[in-house]
């Protein structure tokens, strides 16, 4: 299709266990992300969910280039991250920016906000010239919802929403198509979590941006997702359209954890289906063979063990789906 | 083992008839060197036995200090409670000496909080510090208290107990490390449980499981638990009542179902209305304007008035009078001069 702006093709991030000091061996690896292929059209919110250390936020530094994957590819506009080198490189990285989770830690206390939000300028100086940055910044900080004249501040004179901002300013300055944002409202409060979301949204439609929206929240990713990709131990295990993943999933995963995820109406209580998941995640350093679920799940069969279900269509699962048993179960809603 | 605890009881005054907890119109401020923060400003609640309260709030809000407040375990300085009563089975715990409150801590009411990993000490076994509870509350020998400490982690469902007894706290994962957590608040019997953002710091299917062995432990032991959480759903999943705090003060307090139904201040109404939900996919989201006040600076009138969609001059000049009762339902208020027209009638 010619609307996708970026799409990953087999993307691999190893981190490897080493042993001994001068010496070092390869004792084993972590497969943090381990074969994902995601698809991003232009003017989408693709969510990925999953639990912590499924590998979500290390294919976020994979895709903005913070990382070199193990093995893969990643398109953007036809053009191989990975193999493009040098000044062919950055200027693609331009195209790809993104906003991190924390905004107390992400913005450098000793800079003003104008020379955090100009820094990007000062990188790719051909962007805007250096006349106009201040302006530029300045625009900038209104397109976000922050007074224009504040841009001598530094961050600790700004709360954490507006901080937030400051991040949000940082990363559309290079006018991207492809925005990552990574946990962007799960350090906020709930009155302030609304405020960022509803700008993320107004930016995507005066900027036609497509967003890869990493959370935790599955509520946050539903409200602003349209489609969602679900991990599970470094590899997507579910992916579809909003309404197929949380109305009609069909992976046992997904199930559970949009089971676990509390709504707020307490009529709905005792009337949903709660799965109820047994243990921890295994260690990505060693996953089970075969489905990663197969440990927690209440369907294993031997199958399960010996052979790894791929993500793909099924008789019973209108979306792609990585479970031999796929079936769809709605548990989000009250019965 | 019964003694222990009968020698307890003797606390001055202590009415077994009285209700579990009740605080009253409850006051903390921190005295520092940019200005005295009035983190709660007249916080008042009830406790029964079995029963789960959820106090609902955003940061800064004092729910936190709050709990600290009941526990007796405020900074102090530059924490000082100015106001107010705690009363736990009619004896003010705030009146008590120190030995005696730190009896009531382990004994009457335990807490558990957000973050389990620096809650636990990191050089001590999980076995030796949930034996330390028996040991000085109730001068068990080592022996015995680590039996003890292995039967209470078979109790909060750590697999193979009797090994892991010997794991140090980093040797645990967040959710089982929260159920050590939960383990020793439970090791004396309190009947009153405070948690402090229990599971905020875990994934959600670990949430699950946490919630789940909370109820079920609260079930058995009939015990009074106070649930200080931000989040809506968790509280409208488990809670029997609650109380919504913003900036210090206890502004609602109603049943779990009529609040969810029919919020009678605004502020809990626009928070209900911002929260994007899992089964349903909503418009924009509805924001609650502005931010949160600061706590040296609290606005004049009713704290929230700056970013009520309702206020109007009274708003602005008189804080409301302590609770209104809304007329229609006996066990609800809510601290709002509007508040007929907030819940609709």
């Amino acid at each position: 299709m010619s609307d996708v702006v970026l799409e990953t093709k087999g993307l691999v991030k190893h981190f490897p266990i080493t042993q001994g000091i001068v010496f070092q061996s390869k004792v084993g690896a972590v497969r943090a992300v381990d074969g994902v292929d995601i698809q991003l059209r232009r003017g989408e919110t693709l969510g990925v969910v999953g639990e912590s250390g499924c590998g979500k936020s290390t294919l976020a530094k994979l895709l903005v280039g913070l990382e070199k994957p193990t093995a893969g590819s990643i398109m953007v506009r036809g053009q191989d991250m990975v193999k493009l080198r040098g000044s062919a490189l950055r200027k693609a990285r331009r195209n790809i920016q993104m906003v991190l989770q924390d905004p107390y830690t992400s913005l450098n206390p000793r800079m003003t906000v104008g020379d955090i939000i100009g820094e990007p300028f000062e990188i790719h100086t051909e962007v805007v010239p250096r006349g106009g940055r201040q302006r530029a910044v300045q625009d900038l900080l209104d397109t976000v919802g922050l007074n224009p004249d504040h841009i001598n501040r530094y961050p600790h004179q700004f709360s954490g929403g507006q901080r937030q901002r400051i991040g949000i300013a940082r990363a559309l300055a290079l006018k991207p198509e492809i925005i990552v944002c990574d946990e962007p409202v799960s350090a906020l409060d709930v009155s302030i979590q609304a405020q960022v979301i509803n700008l993320l949204e107004r930016l995507q439609n005066e900027f036609g941006l497509s967003y890869i929206f990493i959370a935790h929240d599955l509520s946050v990713v539903r409200h602003i997702s349209d489609r969602v990709a679900v991990m599970y131990l470094g590899k997507v295990i579910e992916t579809g359209h909003d309404q197929a993943i949380y109305d009609q999933p069909t992976h046992p995963y997904t199930q559970a954890l949009l089971s676990a995820v509390p709504v707020p109406d307490p009529r709905l209580r005792g009337h949903r289906d709660q799965i109820v998941l047994e243990g921890d995640v295994p260690s990505p350093a060693n996953p089970p063979s075969g489905c990663r679920f197969r440990t927690r799940c209440w369907k294993v069969q031997d199958v399960c063990s010996q052979q790894e279900p791929l993500l793909q269509i099924r008789e019973r699962s209108p979306h792609p789906s990585a479970c031999h048993f796929a079936e769809i179960r709605d548990v989000v809603h009250g019965h | 083992m019964t003694d222990v605890k009968a020698q307890i009881d003797v606390l001055p005054g202590l009415d077994p008839r009285a209700p579990l907890l009740e605080v009253s119109d409850l006051h903390v401020e921190f005295r520092t060197q940019y200005g005295v923060a009035k983190a709660v400003n007249g916080a008042n609640f009830w406790l029964s036995p079995g029963e789960t309260l959820a106090i609902l709030g955003e940061s800064g809000c004092g729910k936190s200090v709050t709990a600290q407040a009941i526990m007796g375990i405020l900074d102090s300085p530059p924490g000082y409670v100015t106001q107010g009563q705690v009363k736990y089975r009619g004896v003010d715990l705030l009146q008590l000496r120190e030995e005696q409150r730190r009896k009531v801590r382990a004994n009457q009411i335990a807490m558990i909080f957000q973050d389990a990993l620096s809650a636990l000490n990191p050089v001590y076994t999980v076995g030796f510090q949930l034996g330390e509870l028996f040991r000085k509350h109730r001068g068990m020998s080592r022996g015995d208290s680590k039996k003890r400490a292995i039967e209470l982690l078979d109790q909060v469902k750590i697999p193979a107990a009797n090994q892991r007894v010997n794991d140090y706290p980093h040797q645990f994962s967040g959710g089982m490390r929260q159920r050590v957590m939960i383990a020793m608040a439970l090791a004396l019997d309190p009947e009153v449980l405070i948690a402090d953002e229990p599971t905020t710091a875990l994934d959600v299917t670990v949430q699950a499981q946490i919630m789940g062995l909370l109820a079920d432990l609260q079930r058995q032991r009939n015990m009074g638990l106070i649930l200080i959480t931000h989040d809506m759903g968790v509280v409208a999943d488990v809670a029997d009542r609650i109380s919504v705090m913003y900036a210090g003060k206890v502004v609602e307090e109603a049943p779990v179902y009529d609040i969810y139904a029919r919020p009678a201040h605004p502020y809990t109404r626009a928070l209900l209305e911002s929260i994007p939900r899992l089964d349903m996919k909503g418009q924009q989201l509805n924001v609650i304007k502005g931010l949160p006040p600061a706590l040296t600076d609290v606005p004049q009138g009713c704290a929230f008035n700056p970013r009520c969609a309702f206020a109007r001059d009274a708003c602005r000049q008189d804080p409301p009078p302590p609770p209104y009762q809304v007329s229609v339902q006996p066990h609800r208020t809510a601290r709002c001069h509007f508040f007929r027209e907030v819940i609709g009638e």
